[in-house]
């Protein structure tokens, strides 16, 4: 049976992972790649690597790094952050990443989606959305949820798999940060409706949390950042747990 | 140990390289023939589409090279699939090394059970009959990402379940190959890629 999969997130700012509650109180904690490879080790199923710098000089620095990323690492992880054009996925795709994760640009250009669904396959593109819920409407957000968009999230992410996403990471705003749980409902519905894995993202404060989201929320794989980093929860504490409630996941 | 790993144009072939480096091994990333021919270990690796791959190791001749090497070869993911005879992905024909057929995973069943296309993820392997997954390997997790799989057959060495038990490896002669990725499935992908280069 295919295993649930448990996906730490690392933010990366000029080289270094950062920790940080809502982006305040950014503190540099140590090398992502030595980070990664120890969730790697202790049975985390892919790791995501979100680049938060801004400057220019920044994204050559990322793409130097995701090199040393996947030289170590022995597990898939996705690159994201700032991703706007056909090069710089090329160049992060050349650099040895699985998967890389679009936001702002798809939303801005969603043929960018079909672009590179062709020339590098579905498996490689992940879409990822920030949506908020407001008066039963969820809104997709883009720019770090600064900006709302026109687009309704069901519908946005049914167009991104006809397009030919290979998956869905799906932040709730209304979620995210609260560690009460994740967007289950809405979750649920999202992987009903589309035939591609789904990535929970927003809201995991506890084990019970990571246990609705792969039952209730029928999501495929759940992500988390802060409840990792501070050592909350531990990936095979989690796992056990998990498997102790019949839910498969790879021990 | 010279060990080639054909370049073609397809993604994650530095991952292949990468995880042979960490086994200490410097493989060569070539599309030359001499020196695939004459390598100890030829890795064929690949994600990409089946039709527009096949035209472009046709046009350089690659297929007729690979069907024709005699040290052991592995081919990996879309590697398996074109190493086999014929694939759905494009109305196929593929390099014809193993009998099988690859085909499409159809999502079916209601919403409540249907199962996701692509495959995309950690699954075990079971049945293991070869000696690439010698030390404990049956059961364990090997990562996937694939939409198509080979059907079984008598040239299966490893299963895999997804709706329908399919392919996880096949053998013939000389011919490896694995639908799952030994080089981004931690340890036990190790022990594969590390049990291929001492066969």
């Amino acid at each position: 049976m295919l295993a649930k999969r448990i996906i730490p997130c690392l933010d990366v700012r000029n080289g270094q992972t950062v920790k940080g509650i809502n982006f305040v109180n950014i503190r540099e904690v140590g090398d992502p790649v030595e980070m990664g490879a120890n969730y790697a080790e202790q049975g985390a199923d892919e790791l995501v690597f979100l680049d938060i710098t801004a400057s220019h000089e920044g994204r050559k620095t990322f793409v130097q790094l995701v090199k040393r990323i996947a030289l170590h690492l022995n597990i898939p992880f996705t690159v994201g952050g700032g991703i706007g054009e056909l090069s710089d996925i090329e160049a992060l795709l050349a650099a040895g990443a699985d998967k890389v994760s679009l936001n702002t640009a798809a939303i801005r250009n969603p043929e960018l989606i079909n672009r590179m669904a062709l020339n590098f396959g579905s498996q490689f593109v992940v879409t990822a959305i920030d949506a908020k819920e407001e008066n039963g409407v969820w809104t997709a957000y883009i720019n770090g949820g600064r900006i709302p968009t026109d687009k309704e999230l069901f519908s946005w992410a049914r167009e991104c798999e006809d397009r030919g996403a290979g998956e869905i990471l799906f932040t709730s705003m209304n979620h995210d940060g609260t560690r009460n749980g994740f967007a289950c409902e809405a979750l649920s519905r999202l992987s009903e409706s589309l035939s591609i894995p789904i990535i929970a993202s927003g809201g995991a404060g506890n084990m019970e949390h990571f246990a609705e989201v792969f039952t209730s929320g029928k999501a495929d794989a759940g992500l988390a950042a802060s409840i990792f980093h501070f050592n909350e929860i531990t990936v095979p504490q989690l796992k056990s747990y998990l498997a102790e409630r019949n839910i498969p996941v790879r021990l | 140990m010279n060990v080639a790993i054909i370049k073609y144009n397809a993604g994650n072939i530095m991952s292949v390289d990468y995880a042979l480096q960490r086994l200490g091994i410097t493989a060569t990333v070539t599309d030359d023939h001499d020196i695939i021919r004459t390598a100890d270990r030829v890795i064929f690796p690949g994600v990409g589409e089946a039709s527009t791959t096949m035209h472009y190791l046709r046009e350089r001749k690659l297929d007729l090279l690979i069907a024709g090497l005699k040290q052991p070869v592995l081919g990996i993911c879309l590697g398996l699939q074109l190493m086999c005879r014929y694939s759905e992905e494009g109305n196929t024909r593929c390099i014809g090394i193993f009998r099988e057929n690859v085909l499409k995973f159809s999502p079916s069943g209601s919403p409540e059970t249907r199962l996701k296309v692509p495959h995309m993820g950690w699954n075990k392997i079971h049945d293991l009959t070869s000696a690439l997954f010698r030390g404990e390997l049956e059961n364990q997790y090997a990562y996937f990402v694939h939409s198509y799989y080979a059907a079984t057959g008598t040239e299966t060495i490893a299963l895999c379940d997804y709706s329908v038990p399919f392919s996880a490896a096949l053998k013939r002669d000389n011919f490896y190959a694995t639908q799952f990725h030994p080089e981004k499935s931690g340890r036990p992908g190790s022990q594969i890629l590390k049990n291929f280069l001492e066969l």
